[in-house]
């Protein structure tokens, strides 16, 4: 295909290397170095995208990541990649892109029609449609499916990505944001002092604004020495295509590098973007600045640009998006751009909004043959699909139009409404901005020990040289603050001659805005184009009393999009302000917030993704678990078996049959979850008497004991048992899920509180497996397995324990019981363990022993009526839980005042009992206790806890906590699951459904 | 994304740590003796300055001991790191 608006010679394009892409079906001849958007431009491309709410029609804004228009889909399949910049986008060879928010396409999209609507979708539009009218949500939730449909922008993947992204962290003595003049010579001088330096550049190519000046000229030279003196420094690394979107604090700054974003698919085992995390001790912010846009009736159609965006594309691209071109300004920079199109062969008509302008400024245009408009402005831009002129007016001092008005006509509008410095991680910091006159823009407020330092457009420094300069005094210092070394002599290529004009917003006139007399416009003027907010919705939120900039923004939606407001915020405020009747700065500003561009979630995530999120701990038995078709299930980081499936059985069938087979033969779990700690030295009696409810000062060597803890405000903690293994050696177990946070909290009192006290806390939950062997013939099977212990019920009755050895390896045995059966746990050092298991299922054959997971181990604890983390959730006492038995009435402990707190020893709290309910379906964990007398009126009296099949009783069973429960045993309550909706009926009963005398342990 | 310096280790990065508020509150000698006013001062109430504060860090993927710090609150700047029991610096940098 021709390329139509394609420049015969010039630009920084590689004519030699001929690409060819796609968008919405359409081939775009290229050359590497283009971007989508200067491709589309140079194609002939006008309609590439619709606006997000009325669906107008738009076309390329910008040249860079400003841009609120041209928002693409990219790519396809599972590397398709909604709202990217099109100025942004790198044209290769394959590109595949499509327009989006539009239907069936951008060029004839049917959801136009909401420009019919747009009378009734202004400010406001969602609060006043949905929050008065109908009362209640469901009209808006009736509405919503269509309205998003509607209005968006594009649409996201919802597979899985199949690339790669990864984490770097850096340190640095000074980082340079920004590869622009000022940032190239902070980077050069900061070196040249002896600094570290990184230097980070959003852009594929060095040079920043020297990069849409013509080429071969003396900016080039200047720009080939920098990058020639950079070369040459092994202490500058250099990252292009690299964005700061982010500052914090500590001088951390938050940067992604599109490493592979350039081509289809990255290269084998190479990341498509890696986010760098930089330290550095001192920072130069040359991140340059963004021209701001005109507003008028019809801004937004397609061959409406920025000016100094035209300017790019016909430097930097060789593309001349308009033969005949109305540029409108406040002030000097659109005078040299006007001066390039001519010589690009464009026809220039030259509005400004002052009426005196400086001969020098316009002397030379007019030998060029410019036609010059001083005090004129654009009162609307003529033509539904695309610019076909400008309906140009003179202006008074409000930018009201003063009579009549005349058409120009054009096929490109470039304006320039002044520039906006990009001071985002400025303010990102928490530092200061202030208004500044000259160039009407916010500007960082210096100080002296800052460090982070500002140079050239950033700053709103004029012209290139002083750019330069700003640059490497900048550079200069923070390398001194740094290496405390003064008087360096650095060495930074400059121009030969200032042969620029003045490219920044001299001199200029804060009319933004041109309307008609009365303040009206002929048709939407956007001040937000991403967004679709206009100059009308700013005065709508006016009239109905918006004052704060803040509520405005989130009132109007201004600022909100993709781009935040980087094109739209000062022209919003300015309006505002002239509203008010206040200046700019009294009116203020909004925060900015990271990113300072969009960034793909998946750079941040990185590889810590699927199995990678966090780390898994296994057990040192996991192995056999999955070698004999365990189903295993997550508990916090760990894997447990969940149950063993025979033949098919479903969860629960087998975890029924895993619980009946413990309690008539014998069964294993796997326990080494358990938190195991190790409480050592002379005082850890004295220490374990403080945190546990019960007496510890005469537990003997060779015995264990139940222990419950509490929190300082009387709730309960955690229970656990702890073994006394020798004179001042006690081995604490914790439930699974509490293990870090016990021993957290043992360290907390040893070290801040009870520092007198000689006890060392050790974790040792790695360093131990621990197996429950329980059911009738657990004795036997560890008979037959064990060596040099004897078993017997008089030698070792429940809580004591013994040292064996299992096929040569010492385990400890502690007689205790969970399951409410004979049973034992043995503890065995971790690399052992798994032969250990093994020997016991080898010698268990004979008992028809069965490995059972933690589904069963649930159900025959809630026989036993044992409680867990359902029940020790952090609002239940010791009391509620049927504990208070254990507490000693002479000691203090940790929580023995605050557990007699008035609320905390009522009568009426919810105390546990067993549920056998009625019917044959289980309980829902969570449903919900009414008095049968209130008909599942009023407030409910309690919850279920732990619910389960008992196969020992033959029904199903619950745990719960039931108010007045002790009471009210024989009663029949009703149970209402409010999310399943069902209501079912049982019997409170006593929560030791199961042998409550404990005959089967102690057997 | 703070630099820490623990008291026994140096510097190290914050994801070592774990943070758990204000400092220097006293667990009570004898718990018996306070009102239940005292013991929500103990237990509940904490001050939450915009500006200097005393808080509690542990060196949890470290050496995990517990610590002090002060910081503020509003710039994230820490001034000072210091073992328990020691005497909390003066207000701002030392």
């Amino acid at each position: 295909m021709k390329q139509p608006n394609r420049l015969e010679h010039g630009g920084r394009i590689d004519r030699d290397r001929a690409i060819e892409m796609q968008f919405d079906g359409q081939t775009l001849s290229a050359f590497e170095g283009d971007t989508l958007a200067s491709a589309m431009l140079a194609n002939g491309l006008k309609i590439v995208a619709r606006g997000f709410k009325y669906h107008r029609p738009r076309g390329v804004f910008s040249a860079g990541v400003e841009e609120p228009n041209a928002l693409v889909h990219l790519r396809s399949g599972a590397r398709h990649e909604p709202n990217a910049r099109a100025t942004v986008v790198e044209a290769y060879d394959g590109l595949q892109s499509t327009g989006q928010n539009a239907w069936p396409g951008v060029r004839f999209d049917i959801s136009a029609v909401n420009q019919l609507l747009a009378p009734f979708i202004g400010a406001g539009f969602y609060y006043k449609t949905f929050m008065g009218p109908v009362k209640g949500t469901a009209f808006w939730m009736f509405c919503e499916k269509f309205i998003r449909r509607a209005a968006g922008m594009g649409r996201a993947q919802t597979v899985a990505d199949p690339d790669e992204y990864e984490k770097v962290n850096a340190f640095c003595d000074v980082l340079v944001i920004g590869g622009g003049p000022a940032g190239l010579a902070a980077a050069i001088a900061a070196g040249q002092c002896g600094a570290r330096v990184i230097l980070l550049e959003q852009d594929a190519c060095l040079g920043g604004s020297m990069l849409s000046l013509p080429v071969g000229g003396e900016s080039d030279a200047c720009l080939k020495a920098m990058e020639a003196t950079l070369k040459g420094m092994d202490n500058v690394r250099i990252l292009k295509r690299t964005t700061v979107f982010g500052a914090y604090d500590q001088d951390v700054y938050g940067a992604v590098e599109r490493v592979w974003d350039h081509v289809e698919v990255p290269p084998a085992h190479q990341p498509r973007q890696r986010y760098w995390q930089i330290r550095t001790k001192q920072a130069v912010m040359a991140t340059g600045a963004i021209e701001r846009p005109l507003v008028f009736a019809n801004n937004d159609r397609p061959g409406v640009m920025l000016a100094n965006a035209v300017r790019s594309y016909v430097n930097r691209y060789a593309v001349l998006p308009g033969k005949k071109i109305v540029l409108a300004t406040n002030n000097d920079s659109a005078y040299a751009v006007a001066a390039d199109l001519v010589r690009a062969g464009a026809e220039v008509s030259l509005l400004d909004a002052r009426v005196s302008v400086p001969a020098e400024l316009f002397k030379p245009l007019e030998a060029l043959g410019v036609q010059l408009y001083p005090g004129y402005g654009i009162l609307a831009a003529k033509g539904s699909r695309g610019v076909s002129g400008a309906k140009i007016v003179l202006l008074d001092e409000n930018g009201c139009a003063r009579g009549p008005s005349k058409t120009i006509r054009c096929d490109l509008i470039a304006v320039s409404g002044g520039w906006t410095p990009v001071v985002h991680l400025w303010s990102q910091r928490g530092q200061k901005l202030q208004f500044d006159e000259q160039s009407a823009s916010f500007l960082p407020l210096k100080s002296a020990s800052s460090t982070l330092k500002t140079a050239g457009s950033a700053n709103a420094c004029g012209d290139l040289n002083q750019a330069l300069l700003q640059g490497e005094v900048a550079g200069q210092e923070a390398a001194k603050a740094v290496t405390g070394v003064v008087g360096v002599q650095v060495n930074v290529p400059r121009l030969k001659e200032a042969i620029y004009a003045d490219d920044w917003a001299r001199d200029l006139l804060m009319i933004w805005s041109v309307t008609r007399e009365d303040g009206s416009t002929d048709g939407k003027a956007f001040v937000d184009v991403q967004h679709d907010v206009a100059l009308s919705d700013i005065d709508l939120a006016h009239r109905e009393g918006f004052v704060s900039v803040e509520h405005l923004k989130r009132y109007t939606t201004t600022g909100m999009a993709t781009d935040q407001g980087k094109l739209s915020n000062i022209n919003a405020l300015a309006r505002m302000a002239q509203l008010q009747a206040l200046s700019i700065p009294k009116v203020g500003t909004t925060t900015f917030r990271p990113p300072y561009t969009p960034i793909a979630i998946g750079a941040i995530a990185g590889r810590e993704q699927g199995i990678h999120f966090r780390p898994t701990r296994l057990t040192p038995v996991h192995d056999w678990h999955v070698d004999n078709a365990a189903v295993m299930i997550e508990a916090g980081a760990w894997k447990r078996p969940w149950y063993y499936p025979e033949g098919g059985e479903t969860i629960n069938q087998a975890y029924v049959r895993e619980a009946a087979h413990v309690r008539k033969h014998v069964g294993v779990v796997d326990a080494s979850t358990l938190g195991k700690i190790a409480v050592q030295g002379p005082d850890a009696a004295e220490f374990l008497n403080r945190v546990y409810v019960n007496a510890w000062k005469k537990l003997k060597i060779g015995r264990l004991r139940y222990g419950v803890m509490l929190r300082d405000d009387g709730i309960v903690l955690d229970d656990g048992a702890t073994a006394r293994l020798g004179e001042n050696d006690y081995f604490m177990t914790t439930t699974t899920a509490n293990a870090a946070k016990i021993l957290g909290y043992l360290e907390h009192l040893l070290q801040t509180a009870w520092t007198d006290l000689k006890v060392h806390v050790t974790s040792v939950s790695d360093q131990y497996a621990a197996f429950a062997v329980a059911g009738p013939s657990a004795r036997d099977l560890l008979d037959a397995v064990c060596s040099g212990a004897d078993l017997s019920n008089e030698a070792l009755p429940n809580n004591q324990f013994v040292k064996a050895t299992i096929a040569g390896v010492p385990v400890r045995i502690n007689r205790m019981s969970y399951s409410g059966e004979l049973a034992y746990e043995v503890y065995v050092a971790s690399g052992y363990a798994h032969a250990v298991w093994k020997n016991l299922f080898k010698a268990g054959a004979s008992f028809d022993i069965k490995p059972y997971g933690t589904e069963s181990m649930g159900a025959l604890r809630i026989e036993k009526g044992h409680v867990a983390g359902p029940e020790i959730d952090g609002r239940t006492t010791l009391g509620d839980l049927g504990l208070a038995g254990f507490a000693s009435r002479v000691k203090p402990f940790s929580g023995s005042v605050l557990r007699h707190r008035e609320k905390l020893d009522m009568a009426s709290r919810p105390t546990l009992v067993g549920l056998e309910i009625d019917g044959d379906t289980g309980g829902m964990a969570g449903s919900l206790i009414y008095d049968q007398r209130a008909q599942q009126m009023g407030e409910e009296q309690g919850f279920l806890t732990s619910t389960t099949y008992s196969p020992a009783l033959k029904k199903y069973i619950s745990l719960a906590l039931l108010r007045d429960g002790h009471e009210r045993f024989g009663e029949s309550v009703d149970i209402v699951n409010h999310v399943g909706d069902t209501v079912q009926t049982a019997k409170v009963v006593s929560p030791h459904f199961f042998d409550p005398e404990g005959a089967r342990q102690n057997a | 994304m703070f630099i820490i310096e623990c008291p026994w280790c140096g510097k190290r990065d914050q994801s070592e740590f774990s943070t758990h508020g204000e400092a220097h509150i006293a667990r009570p000698e004898d718990p018996s003796v306070l009102s239940d006013e005292q013991w929500g001062d103990v237990l509940f109430f904490r001050h939450n300055p915009k500006g200097q504060h005393y808080e509690r860090w542990n060196h949890a993927h470290g050496c995990r001991r517990w610590f002090n710090v002060s910081r503020n609150t509003a710039s994230s700047e820490i001034y000072a790191s210091y073992k328990p029991g020691e005497a909390r610096p003066g207000a701002g940098k030392s």
